[in-house]
């Protein structure tokens, strides 16, 4: 097969950048998207150019690593797959590809399409955990958990924070990787003691790192890998007006709806 | 925002069923009389302040939230946006900035005369709300911006009742398709009922 590519070519955060068009000849519909692009890193080593940097680590899917934003959607073509889960017989024979960075404030270019995704980080370390040592594996039913919430909360578990909701949000919100998280620990006994102040200190971190507001268009949920669903934002926008109208203590913060 | 929409949800609601007493072969008796009540009651003077506030956080807040979404991306994509989303829901601004322009010739139409900053037609008396109609809905080019007003106000509706519910948290496995149907019921109701009214006077007189 053969492609041309319209790539996003940017030597560092400070550089201004533009697209870079190449030629593909030669590849295999079996390969991946990240081979074909070795495959033209090949080339362009060859000339002494410099390769296009890219994310990536597992390629298998699990590690959230992987981005690129293809031909106007974020990990390309395949509903409910990473990047380097797609493969080019996802693409027609001589199609003109768009490969893009994400795009969001809160995600700079590092280089070419690799953007810092610390903002993410960040929202974690603002309350994505628990604070204490839940222990080892207890005997079974000791803590009852109902199957709903456990299935729940299994599914929500399955986001790999790789941003995709956020490159595919026309806000560039995050939402769905924070309902997310929020669902996944507030769902289960342990998570749920701290889910309080849990959603108020995670919503204050997303609020403060440049992203966008949802405004409920659900792309997010069209485009994320694993699939993660709009309930999530739901059950976070639920936790977050809990939190801020009905409390056990006073608690300092803003107030928004 | 949602909370406000929500409330304006309301307010569409009982000013269609007020304005489909237009529709009544009286001769606007039933209409003149409700729009009296509303004109003249107490607590709907008080709901009236209500509703002036509620449009304007609606409107400050979705100007304040769409101005920092168009900066959370500074740089944009070379690529159009293939992903799928919820329909209207990319256009809120768009449909609810047309509609504020039609709530400004609506003001300037029946709010102004009432209040007796702009002075009625001749012929038309200042608190004579169903001939101001009959009179401006024979005139085709108004009857036009009106039906335009109203269809892209289904568009802004269709979106904003279930949104609503989203932002309040409310999800049910069985409810929340439910909720969108309801919306997208809504939306064409109300859209359908104010449009009822110029397509009867224009068509029909
Ligand atoms: C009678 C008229 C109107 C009604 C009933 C109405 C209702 C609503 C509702 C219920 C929402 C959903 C809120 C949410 O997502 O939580 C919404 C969203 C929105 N409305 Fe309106 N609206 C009206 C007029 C307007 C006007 C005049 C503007 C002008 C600027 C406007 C701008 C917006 C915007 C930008 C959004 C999306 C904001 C977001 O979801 O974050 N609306 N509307
Ligand atoms: S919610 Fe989906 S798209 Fe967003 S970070 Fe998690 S896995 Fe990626
Ligand atoms: S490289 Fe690990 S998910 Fe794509």
């Amino acid at each position: 097969m053969k492609f041309t590519l319209k790539i996003w070519r940017q030597k560092n955060a400070e550089d201004k950048g533009g697209m870079v068009t190449y030629q593909v000849d030669t590849v295999s519909p079996d390969s991946s998207f990240f081979e074909m692009l070795d495959q033209l890193n090949q080339q362009l080593i060859s000339k002494g150019e410099d390769p296009v940097a890219f994310d990536h680590d597992c390629r298998e899917g699990i590690c959230g690593t992987c981005s690129l934003y293809i031909n106007g959607r974020p990990h390309g073509p395949l509903k409910g797959a990473t990047t380097c889960q797609l493969h080019m017989r996802a693409f027609r024979d001589g199609e003109t590809i768009y490969v893009e960075p994400w795009r969001c404030g809160a995600f700079p270019v590092v280089k070419d399409l690799i953007v810092d995704r610390s903002a993410l980080d960040k929202i974690i370390q603002a309350g994505g955990y628990i604070s204490v040592n839940s222990g080892g594996v207890p005997d079974a039913n000791t803590i009852p958990v109902p199957k709903p919430n456990a299935d729940s909360a299994f599914d929500a578990a399955a986001c790999i924070g790789c941003g995709a909701c956020v490159a595919a949000c026309p806000n560039a919100s995050p939402m769905l990787f924070v309902g997310a998280k929020i669902s996944h620990l507030a769902l289960l006994p342990q998570g749920r003691i701290e889910a309080e102040r849990r959603v108020r200190q995670m919503v204050a971190a997303m609020d403060s790192l440049g992203f966008g507001f949802c405004s409920n268009t659900y792309a997010c949920e069209a485009e994320c890998p694993k699939e993660i669903k709009i309930a999530n934002i739901t059950r976070l926008n639920r936790e977050f007006l809990a939190a801020k109208l009905a409390a056990e203590k006073e608690q300092t913060g803003g107030f928004a709806i | 925002m949602a909370l406000a929409g929500v409330f304006l949800l309301v307010f569409l609601a009982v000013h269609l069923g007020i304005n489909l007493l237009l529709l009544a072969d009286d001769g606007g008796k039933a209409f003149s009389a409700a729009a009296g009540f509303m004109g003249t009651h107490p607590v709907i003077r008080i709901f009236e302040l209500a509703l002036f506030g509620g449009f304007a956080l609606h409107i400050a807040f979705g100007v304040i939230v769409s101005i920092r979404n168009r900066k959370s991306r500074p740089i944009r994509y070379q690529h159009r946006s293939l992903s799928e989303t919820s329909p209207f829901s990319k256009y809120m601004m768009h449909t609810g900035m047309i509609v504020l322009l039609f709530l400004v010739l609506h003001f300037i139409d029946f709010y102004f005369i009432k209040i007796g900053v702009v002075s009625p037609p001749p012929g038309i008396g200042r608190h004579d709300f169903y001939s101001r109609a009959v009179a401006l809905f024979s005139d085709p080019a108004y009857s036009a911006i009106y039906l335009f007003s109203f269809l892209v106000l289904g568009f802004h509706l269709n979106h904003a009742l279930q949104a609503a519910a989203q932002t309040l948290g409310l999800n049910h496995p069985r409810f929340t398709p439910l909720i969108k149907a309801a919306s997208a019921l809504y939306a064409m109701i109300i859209a359908g009922g104010f449009m009822a009214i110029p397509l009867r006077f224009t068509l029909f007189n």
